[in-house]
């Protein structure tokens, strides 16, 4: 087991690497000084080489980049050139409220993809199986931040039930955060859903076949508990590792639907970040992302590991 | 002599397979209301020049946000242009982009993957964690990052889409390698003495050839959807071009006033993604050979 995990560490660490050399890269994309662009509406002089100081910019590149990863190990990720903060700061202060929505768009990916999935798959070139699938697609295929703009035209500007923009913290008035989180998770979870409900599916369809769900039928249990306690259980090993590489989307999707329903989280810090050519903040979510999505993996493996009696046994 | 004619059995094979998948997906109903989609989308692109459309730029003062009517079938935006127009002209901008960044991605992917799988070793081991790296930044978020540090523009905005997507190639392509490495016709082949880029064009690049074709259609629909995202959140086709996503962008303001102007290009994104869907699901059917 240590072992396992040991492993997976040690094929992350690689990865995280070359993950920093791109992000430091994209810094060296810019044309021109980079002094200037750092400095933003800065002319002057000595600040000019205040920035190439801190930043090393007279160094050769292979320093800078050292400099940079030791700043970045004692958690110093720069400072924002619009608001002077430190970068961690900023998004330490920002994760929250992303957390929050893609918690509620998890749930709601779960709730309704998982038991789609099930029902379409065993009941299999039904009606009830095409319409699913047909729905699942279209899901799929639907832009986020369109349907956030329709559901705001039909549930806030017609029928005035929710609020269609704001941000409210949970602690502070759990209603009202409620509210104005139910619509932007509903939309940022309708694509995750569709994910999860086809590959639940084509899982459940693989176990189905087995043989040991024959043999529980055989023993004359109910179908419900075949479905559930024998096959589900087994399918349900790829779709945890699945729900692990949905991070990325999730991540994705609410840079879109935080900023149509101008909700103060991460997706709009790196947005916001962007237009204010910020990008110490840019750079900071980028790695901070990867970083995100390599630990859901590394869960991911664990879990699968956990989870499969058969690899447990096989070490 | 014996090793050549078992070593040309499986491009025979190959065809043989492709006229029976041809079959399959002629069948496939929702493979072929995609097909039509996305024709459909395809000749209103290329057409728009020569269509009887007024100029996607021509404003109008006196037509400001006007719903659709006689004279503009889908209405007019905020500065009275013809939303129809702008939108089969947003057509252009839409299928470029996702035809682009995928040629972009299968154009790098697909010889990375071929030789990471096929030598495997260092070669693999190089080639598999820079791809790791990339698939650890979710594509938005690095098609973002990129398009911040290179500036917005669409030409650039495929760009980023196509090196987001590009892992995914490298991936498919060599298990795809590593599948067939083994197979009797591929050791044959090495037997008789070709060489590597030989072995690797003649008797692997045709194996690998079905699953990047379902994957880039799927890859297609994902990188409209991306363009859209990107341009509007206005990093990617910079206006006063018409693209179907800074459509949507400016659209949002006038949610109350001017409803029709997000109504469009949302759905034609929509129909066109749909359609890339469809049909690469059933690409996916009709050329697996596990499926009867």
């Amino acid at each position: 087991m240590l072992s396992y995990i040991a492993r997976r560490l040690l094929i992350a660490v690689p990865t995280l690497i070359l993950v920093s050399i791109f992000v430091f890269v994209l810094q060296k994309l810019l044309p021109g000084d980079p002094a200037l662009v750092l400095a933003g509406e800065e002319r002057d002089p000595e600040m000019l080489e205040f920035i190439r100081e801190k930043y090393r910019l007279n160094d050769p590149i292979i320093y800078q980049y050292v400099y940079w990863v030791k700043a970045m190990l004692q958690g110093d990720l720069g400072v924002s050139l619009r608001t002077g903060q430190p970068v961690t700061q900023l998004i330490a202060d920002k994760l929250p409220v992303t957390i929050q929505l893609a918690f509620m768009a998890m749930i709601i990916a779960f709730v309704v993809g998982i038991p789609a999935g099930i029902l379409s798959a065993v009941r299999k070139g039904t009606a009830v199986d095409y319409v699913a699938n047909f729905v699942a697609l279209s899901g799929l295929s639907i832009p986020n931040f369109w349907l956030g703009i329709m559901l705001i035209m039909l549930v806030s500007v017609h029928l005035g039930w929710l609020p269609a923009s704001g941000y409210e913290s949970p602690f502070v008035d759990p209603v009202r955060s409620f509210e104005t989180m139910i619509m932007p998770a509903f939309v940022l979870g309708t694509a995750l859903a569709a994910t999860l409900m086809r590959h639940t599916r084509s899982a459940m369809l693989g176990v189905m076949k087995a043989d040991y769900v024959r043999t529980a039928r055989a023993k004359g249990l109910l179908e419900h508990v075949v479905v559930l306690k024998h096959a589900f259980r087994n399918a349900l090993l790829p779709i945890v590792t699945l729900s692990a590489l949905l991070f990325g989307e999730l991540l994705a999707g609410a840079v879109l639907t935080e900023q149509i329903f101008t909700i103060p989280g991460f997706g709009k810090l790196i947005v916001d970040a962007v237009f204010t050519r910020d990008y110490a903040v840019v750079q900071g979510i980028v790695l901070c992302t990867a970083a995100g999505f390599i630990l859901m993996n590394l869960i991911a493996d664990i879990l699968y590991f956990l989870l499969n009696p058969r690899m447990r046994s096989s070490l | 002599m014996s090793a050549a004619t078992t070593a040309a059995e499986p491009a025979e094979d190959i065809i043989q397979h492709e006229s029976r998948a041809w079959k399959k997906l002629k069948t496939n109903k929702s493979a072929l209301f995609g097909f039509v989609i996305v024709i459909f989308f395809i000749v209103i692109a290329i057409a728009a020049p020569i269509l009887p459309i007024p100029d996607p730029a021509a404003t109008d003062w006196g037509a400001v946000r006007k719903p659709p009517s006689a004279a503009h079938w889908l209405g007019t935006d905020e500065i009275g242009r013809d939303i129809l127009s702008r939108m089969i002209w947003g057509a252009q901008a839409s299928l470029l982009a996702g035809v682009v960044s995928v040629f972009i991605a299968v154009l790098i992917g697909v010889p990375f993957g071929l030789l990471s799988g096929y030598f495997g070793g260092w070669t693999d081991q190089a080639i598999s964690r820079v791809t790791d790296a990339l698939l650890a930044t979710p594509f938005l978020i690095l098609a973002i990052a990129l398009a911040a540090f290179l500036g917005p523009s669409l030409t650039n905005a495929m760009l980023a889409i196509g090196l987001s997507a590009m892992p995914i190639f490298v991936r498919l392509t060599r298990g795809q390698v590593l599948a067939v490495k083994t197979e009797d016709y591929v050791e044959g082949a090495r037997a008789v003495g070709l060489t590597h880029v030989a072995i690797m064009a003649r008797y692997i690049l045709p194996n690998v050839f079905a699953p990047v074709l379902v994957q880039a259609t799927l890859t297609v629909a994902t990188a409209i959807i991306a363009e859209a995202s990107l341009s509007f959140l206005g990093l990617g086709q910079q206006p006063p071009a018409p693209s179907w996503g800074s459509m949507l962008n400016v659209a949002k303001n006038f949610m109350e006033q001017a409803p029709w102007m997000a109504w469009w290009p949302g759905a034609a994104i929509f129909l066109v993604v749909l359609g890339f869907n469809l049909l690469g699901d059933g690409l996916r059917d009709a050329l697996d050979p596990h499926e009867s």
